[in-house]
C-alpha cells in the first residue's frame, strides 16, 4: 500500500485524479457561466440568484472545498514532480530536437500550469474574493450583485485579453492532460484510447472556448 | 562526404566535459554511423585529423553492430540513435546525412546513467531494475515443464513478444525530457505479467521494479511519447499504461 503514497507512480496517480476532477469542475463552472449570456434584468437576477445558491448550498460548499484542495494538490504535486524531473538530468544536451518526437504541450505542462495558476489567483481576487468578503450592492430582487461586478470587469480590454489568453493556456494544458490522465491511471486499450484522445481534444477546445466567449460577448455588447 | 563533427569529450566520470569539433573526410554514404566514428578515431590516432586538446580516440559503446545488443548509444543531432526511426546507431547509415553537414554527437544524459568517458555511460541502473523483479520462477528439479505446454492466448503472446523486443539501450531515458525509465521498466513488467509463467511474482515484480526504478534517480513519466518514437524497437506507450494498471492493482490487492 505504501506504493500508493511514496512512489513516483503514486504522485502521477494523484496528478491524474485531481486533474480529471478539475475537468469535471470546469464543466460545472461553464454551465453556470453560460447564464451570463441571458440579457437584461432577468439575466442579472437569475445569475445573482445562482451565485447565492453556489455560495450557500452545503453540497456545493463541500464540492468547492474539494476543488480548492484539488487545485492545491495538483500544484504542489506538480512542483514536486518537476523538481524531481530536473534533478534526473543535471546536465542538459548541447543540441536537442524534442519537436521530432513529442508535441509542444506535452513538454510544457508546467509552464502552462504556472500561467493557469496565475490566472486562478487573478480570477479569485476579481470575483470570488469580492463576493465572499467585499461589500457589494444588491440587485432589484435583493441578491448580492455579482453580475454587476462581472459586467464591469469585462468592460476593460486588458481583463478581456488576460481572460482569453488564460483560456488558450488551459486549452493547451488540457490538450495533452486530458488523455494523459487516463493513461496514467492505467485506463488504456487500443479500442477506446483513440476515443478518449478525441474526446480530450474536443474538450480542450470547447470548454475554454465557451469560457472565453463570455468576456468577449460582454465587452462587445456593453461598450 | 566531408563532415564537421561536434563530439562530447570527457576524460572520466569526474572531469568536466566539452563539445569538441572535428573534421572528417572520405565518408561514404553506405558506412554505418559507427564506421564513420571508426574513421574519425583512425584519423585521430594517425594524426590526420586534428585533435588539439589531445583527447585521443573517442570512446563509445558498441558490440554486435547489427541492431540487437543495445550497446550503441549516441545522441545524434538532437535525437537518440539519430534521425532514423526504428534503428540503433549502428544501423544508422551515413546516407541519412548530407555532404558538409555538421553533426552533434553526445552521450545519453541522465543522472542515473553517469558518464564513464566521452560517449560511454554506465547503464547498470537498468540491470538493477531487472534484478529487482525481471525474472520468473522455474522448477529446476529435473522435471522442468516445457514452456509451450501452457496455453497462452495469441493476443497476450504477441503483446508479450513485442514488449520483449526491448534491447535495453536506454534511448527512452535519453529521449525523455524527464529522464524517465518508464518505457524500459514497463516493457519488462508487461512482458512477464502477460504470461502464465510470470503469474507467481506478478504483484511483487511490479512493486519491486518500480521501487528500484525510483531509487536509481530516473524522472517521472509525462506521457509525452518521445521514448516510444525514438525507441529502436518501437516499444509501445501502451506498456506504460499497462504498468500503471499493474502497479495500482498490485498495491490494492497484494498481501504484502
Amino acid at each position: 500500500m505504501s506504493g500508493l503514497i511514496k512512489s513516483s507512480l503514486a504522485k502521477k496517480y494523484w496528478m491524474a485524479a485531481t486533474g480529471l476532477f478539475l475537468c469535471l469542475f470546469l464543466v460545472g463552472h461553464l454551465a453556470g457561466n453560460l447564464q451570463l449570456f441571458i440579457p437584461g434584468e432577468e439575466g442579472k437576477i437569475q445569475f445573482n440568484e445562482y451565485a447565492k445558491f453556489m455560495t450557500t448550498n452545503p453540497i456545493v460548499r463541500v464540492l468547492s472545498i474539494v476543488t480548492f484542495a484539488s487545485v492545491l494538490f495538483h500544484v504542489i504535486d506538480g512542483i514536486i514532480l518537476t523538481v524531481a524531473n530536473k534533478k534526473a538530468r543535471p546536465q542538459n544536451y548541447a543540441y536537442s530536437k524534442p519537436s521530432k518526437n513529442s508535441i509542444w504541450t506535452s513538454r510544457n505542462m508546467g509552464v502552462l500550469g504556472t500561467i493557469i495558476l496565475a490566472f486562478i489567483i487573478t480570477h479569485l481576487s476579481n470575483f470570488w474574493y469580492k463576493m465572499k468578503f467585499g461589500s457589494l450592492p444588491v440587485d432589484s430582487a435583493g441578491y448580492t450583485d455579482l453580475h454587476g461586478v462581472v459586467m464591469e470587469a469585462f468592460q476593460s480590454p486588458i481583463y478581456v485579453i488576460i481572460y482569453v489568453v488564460s483560456m488558450v493556456a488551459i486549452g493547451f494544458h488540457l490538450w495533452h492532460g486530458f488523455s494523459s490522465a487516463f493513461k496514467t491511471m492505467g485506463v488504456s486499450h487500443k479500442s477506446y484510447t483513440p476515443l478518449i484522445e478525441k474526446a480530450g481534444y474536443a474538450f480542450s477546445v470547447i470548454i475554454p472556448l465557451g469560457f472565453a466567449l463570455i468576456p468577449i460577448y460582454v465587452f462587445l455588447t456593453n461598450s | 562526404m566531408n563532415l564537421t563533427l561536434k563530439v562530447w569529450r570527457q576524460q572520466n566520470a569526474d572531469s568536466k566535459g566539452e563539445m569538441v569539433t572535428y573534421k572528417v573526410s572520405d565518408i561514404t554514404p553506405d558506412m554505418s554511423f559507427l564506421e564513420m566514428i571508426d574513421v574519425l578515431n583512425e584519423g585521430i590516432l594517425s594524426g590526420d585529423i586534428e585533435d588539439k586538446q589531445n583527447y585521443g580516440p573517442v570512446a563509445f559503446d558498441h558490440d554486435c553492430r547489427e541492431g540487437i545488443c543495445g550497446m550503441c548509444s549516441m545522441y545524434i543531432n538532437g535525437e537518440p540513435h539519430g534521425p532514423g526511426r526504428a534503428v540503433t546507431t549502428c544501423q544508422l547509415h551515413m546516407r541519412e546525412f548530407s555532404d558538409g553537414e555538421t553533426i552533434y554527437i553526445e552521450p545519453w544524459r541522465a543522472k542515473a546513467f553517469p558518464i564513464i568517458k566521452d560517449l560511454v555511460t554506465d547503464r547498470s541502473a537498468f540491470d538493477r531494475i531487472i534484478q529487482a523483479g525481471g525474472y520468473v520462477s522455474v522448477n529446476t528439479s529435473g522435471n522442468t515443464q516445457d514452456a509451450n505446454a501452457l496455453p497462452i492466448p495469441k493476443e497476450n503472446a504477441d503483446a508479450a513478444f513485442d514488449a520483449a523486443t526491448c534491447i535495453g539501450c536506454g534511448a527512452c531515458v535519453a529521449a525523455c525530457k524527464n529522464s524517465s525509465a518508464m518505457l524500459f521498466t514497463s516493457a519488462k513488467v508487461a512482458q512477464l505479467s502477460l504470461l502464465p509463467q510470470g503469474e507467481p511474482e506478478r504483484e511483487k515484480r511490479v512493486m519491486d521494479m518500480v521501487k528500484q526504478m525510483d531509487e536509481e534517480g530516473f524522472g517521472n513519466c509525462t506521457n509525452t511519447g518521445a521514448c516510444s518514437v525514438e525507441c529502436p524497437k518501437e516499444i509501445s506507450l501502451e506498456n506504460i499504461a499497462r504498468m500503471n494498471r499493474e502497479f495500482l492493482r498490485a498495491n490494492l490487492t497484494s498481501s504484502k
